[in-house]
């Protein structure tokens, strides 16, 4: 089927399986690789990308779900998210780095609906997305000082 | 050693397809590790490290060890950039390929920041030299009057200065030192060994511009997924494909044989059908929608659960003598006060990289380019020569970022079912495994059964120790009827383990391979440190000693064995980590109600670890809360990688512990993905307090992998703290405990 997208700001036309799942459309065919595939279903947040702001789960849901609504992937930007980098940065948080997007995505999702989350809010958001090189005290931290480099 | 010397450039640009602008050193590397040496190219130099220095004065590293999470590229980089006295903003660095003049690419082992260290260090060094004495010649004065600081070369004198790339096009022209005369600076003079660097990886990583191997796309490319039997070995009778065929963005469907390594070498690749598909998805889609009958062959009748009581069966009974072995566990055992026996099990375990294996490859009449996340590049080149005859020197190997290679990537059977696939149809392809195939068709870690038997004299000391070892070897996967652990497993903290015991024995017990045995993160360490860490505790326990004094007391006096070899067993140093981390966890404290507090040493990759672990329990309901590990790893390259890599170390090694188990019925491996082969969350993941002993003038030692072996006895040390209930068998979670 033809598609019409909107990701990060820009409109991409693209002809793909009516089935497909999002995460497989825009990493195959529209050609963005930053959002990755770590199970296919919906286990591991590693494929995270927002759809009108909200935290989904890209392999998970199909591409006619992303019709005529704005997506954010990791390639793109927002306020919040430009903050967490740079905490990531200063945390030094990633080890191999193949979660990162996904959970750079989680933590924006978080951040847009509570603007100053405790550990438990952070644990309770982060724990759908898997770092099997084991990175979630670093990216706990990084969620906090994300939220104090806002306030500065 | 190293040696020294300018590439010729034309050379240069021809071997290895580069362009550029400056001056090229190029070191060549043996390790100190006799199996690792260089491959030399007939009569000439054949350089493996390369630096380039750039007339805007950028600096080039070309790194030969695949990137797969341990900071590699950042702490190697860090050796180069401290003695050349380099602006950490201008270096960059650039993998290498796949090829035999990078020497051993093998990045496992923990192995890379000690071989190649000091060479790269001497790069470093030696192009500060020759832009000193580039400068002193320009300004006709002493050398000894110049000193090298932030990318400029300083005349003392009169604090006249020239910015590196300034003296690039005149270097060039200078003598390389010789080898005898480059002097490395002093630990106290470290600008970045040993300091906090951020991965140079960083802006990729949080951009998601970082190129994994699922990531290279190539024109034309087709996506590919593999339907593999479900028992090892297994054939495919007869495939009825026209459902696949049907989905859309199938093109194609390809019987694939299976590539069997000849004995002794290579992995080879399962084989099995094949669909191809111009996109990732319809590929998947058409290998669940293949009607495949198997062959299934010997191994259907392979049962986890029934080979483990077999093995447990045989610990219990002789098993070979391994040689090490010292006294007289006989007489130890009736001349003791007291005598106890345990029986320990670890299961089968898997890798699962939060990238799955995957590869890129493009076979083109008579050369072959692969681009794939390997941890050994060469193997997988080599691997290619072999089964699709082809010369050496046409392949290409490029190595893309790794997302976690854990082991699992420095198997190269996922490049040679690229290749294959290639080959059949004429066009470059990239074969993706679904997260179900990595769980079901892995390499992996083996289970293990274990008996030991322990006595403790009138002193409460340990005066015996009978161990005896079930646990299908690595070797198994190369070598069929390999029936036993290998002495390179049992030499991984069984013959070496850091306790001085007086009557020691040790026994090999048979344990068959009917799944592909490989290596996983520590690798055998995950079952000595189990077994051993676990049986001091019931010793201590037994003895009624604290289990921190009883371990002190077994690592026994002051001692250094393997005096010659480069990297010796230290006990003192042993002791120091396991002091360290009972000082930071505040060992002998009065614990809140229900919690509990265990301890566990290891020694593993020539580094020294101690860890503590607090757990809390409600009924069943397990927290572990907090994990303090200390190392002793020799010279540190980066703090913070070092403390990152711990970190990683402790939650992998929790995931093991929790959940991890592999198991199989007929022969077929029962997980499928996360949801049935569960990893530690967030929600599980302790405080982890790190702590590096100061130790640089020591030779650098490995972090990779020496954390995760402590972490799963210190864990059941704990609960039996909390409960006096003794955990024997991971993961927990079949032991009754919940973590939710
Ligand atoms: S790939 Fe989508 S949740 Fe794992
Ligand atoms: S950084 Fe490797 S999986 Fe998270």
């Amino acid at each position: 089927m033809k598609a019409n997208l909107s990701i990060n700001g820009k409109e991409y036309s693209i002809d793909a399986p009516e089935e497909i799942p999002f995460l497989w459309a825009i990493r195959d065919i529209v050609g963005l690789t930053g959002t990755k595939f770590g199970c296919g279903v919906a286990q591991c947040g590693a494929c995270s990308i927002l759809v009108d702001g909200i935290l989904v789960k890209s392999c998970s849901i199909p591409l006619s779900f992303g019709i005529g609504k704005e997506i954010t992937t990791i390639e793109g930007t927002s306020e919040n998210l430009e903050f967490l980098r740079k905490a990531w940065h200063e945390g030094n948080v990633p080890q191999c780095g193949y979660c990162q997007s996904g959970q750079l995505i989680a933590a924006t999702a978080l951040l847009d609906q509570i603007s100053n989350p405790t550990d438990q809010e952070i644990e309770d958001a982060m724990s759908s997305n898997i770092c099997r090189c084991g990175t979630y005290v670093r990216i706990k931290k990084a969620i906090h000082k994300a939220v104090a480099l806002k306030n500065n | 050693m190293s040696t020294i010397q300018k590439i010729n450039r034309r050379d240069f640009v021809k071997i290895f397809g580069l362009t550029s602008t400056g001056i090229i050193l190029g070191c060549s590397i043996s390790s100190d590790n006799k199996n690792f040496l260089p491959i030399a190219d007939g009569n000439t130099f054949s350089p493996n490290l390369f630096i380039e220095i750039h007339k805007d004065g950028k600096i080039i590293l070309i790194s030969s060890r695949s990137e797969m999470g341990q900071g590699i590229k950042t702490s190697l980089t860090s050796a180069i950039a401290d003695e050349l006295e380099a602006d950490w903003s201008y270096i960059s660095v650039k993998q290498a390929i796949g090829h035999e003049k990078y020497g051993n690419q093998n990045t496992d082992g923990s192995r890379s920041v000690r071989t190649i260290l000091e060479p790269m260090r001497k790069m470093g060094a030696a192009a500060k030299m020759m832009l000193i004495s580039t400068a002193a010649k320009k300004w006709n004065i002493s050398e000894r009057d110049c000193k090298a600081e932030n990318h400029y070369v300083i005349n003392t004198k009169t604090n006249e200065k020239i910015f590196y790339g300034d003296l690039v096009e005149l270097a060039s022209k200078v003598e390389i030192p010789a080898d005898e005369t480059i002097k490395l600076k002093k630990v106290a003079d470290f600008k970045y060994i040993g300091k906090t660097l951020k991965s140079i990886d960083l802006t990729d990583f949080t951009h998601g511009t970082a190129k994994y191997g699922m990531d290279i796309r190539i024109p034309n490319m087709k996506f590919a997924a593999i339907a593999r039997c479900p028992v090892t070995f297994g054939t495919v009778k007869s495939v009825e494909s026209s459902n696949a065929e049907k989905i859309l963005g199938v093109e194609k469907v390809i019987q694939l044989d299976r590539i069997v390594p000849p004995v002794g070498q290579f992995f080879g690749a399962l084989g099995g059908v094949a669909v191809i598909a111009n996109n990732t998805w319809s590929a998947f889609q058409g290998k669940l929608s293949l009607n495949i009958e198997w062959n299934y062959g010997e191994n259907q009748t392979f049962d986890t659960e029934k080979f483990k009581e077999v093995l447990t069966k045989r610990v219990h009974e002789k098993g070979k003598l391994v040689p090490g072995s010292i006294g007289n566990v006989s007489k130890a055992f009736d001349d003791a006060s007291k005598v106890i026996e345990a029986t320990y099990h670890v299961p089968f375990l898997v890798h699962t990289p939060m990238e799955v294996p995957n590869a890129t490859a493009w076979f083109q009449e008579d050369k072959v380019e692969v681009w794939a996340p390997l941890q050994d590049p060469q193997t997988a080149r080599a691997e290619i020569a072999h089964f699709f005859e082809i010369p050496i020197e046409k392949i290409t190997v490029n190595v893309t970022f790794l997302g976690g290679g854990f082991g699992r990537k420095s198997k190269s059977d996922f490049v040679v079912e690229a290749v294959a696939l290639s080959k059949k149809i004429n066009a470059p392809v990239q074969v993706v495994w679904t997260r179900e195939d990595d769980v079901k068709h892995s390499f992996y870690h083996a289970t293990s059964v274990q008996y030991l038997k322990g006595s403790i004299d009138k002193n409460g000391l340990v005066s015996g120790w009978l161990q005896r070892v079930a646990m299908p070897s690595i070797v198994s996967s190369f070598k069929p009827m390999s029936d036993y652990a290998s002495g390179f497993e049992l030499g991984q903290g069984f013959t070496n383990n850091p306790y001085l015991i007086e009557n020691f024995r040790l026994e090999n017990v048979k344990a068959e391979a009917k799944l592909r045995i490989g290596w996983m993160r520590s690798v055998v360490h995950i079952h000595s440190g189990f077994a051993n860490n676990s049986f001091v505790d019931e010793l201590a326990f037994a003895a009624q000693k604290d289990p921190v004094q009883f371990h002190l007391d077994l690592i026994g006096d002051d001692r250094i064995i393997g005096g010659k070899s480069n990297h010796p067993y230290d006990s003192k140093r042993m002791k120091n980590v396991l002091n360290d981390t009972a000082k930071n966890a505040k060992w002998g404290r009065k614990l809140p109600e229900n919690h509990g507090i265990g301890i566990a040493i290891h020694y593993s990759f020539y580094s020294y670890v101690a860890t503590a672990v607090e757990v809390s329990l409600i009924n069943n309901k397990v927290k572990v809360e907090h994990i303090w590990t200390t190392i002793d790893c020799g010279l540190v390259l980066n703090k913070d990688n070092v403390i990152n890599q711990l970190e990683g170390a402790a939650i992998f090694g929790m995931s093991l512990a929790l959940f991890g188990k592999i198991t199989t019925k007929e022969g077929a491996v029962e997980q499928n993905n996360f949801f049935d082969y569960p990893m530690t969350r967030m929600k599980h993941a302790p405080k982890i307090t790190v702590h590096i002993i100061d130790n640089m003038s020591k030779p650098p030692t490995g972090v990779g992998e020496p954390g995760v072996p402590l972490i799963a006895p210190a864990i059941c040390n704990a609960i039996f703290n909390a409960t006096g209930i003794r955990i024997r068998q991971i993961p927990l979670i079949d032991q009754g405990f919940d973590f939710e």
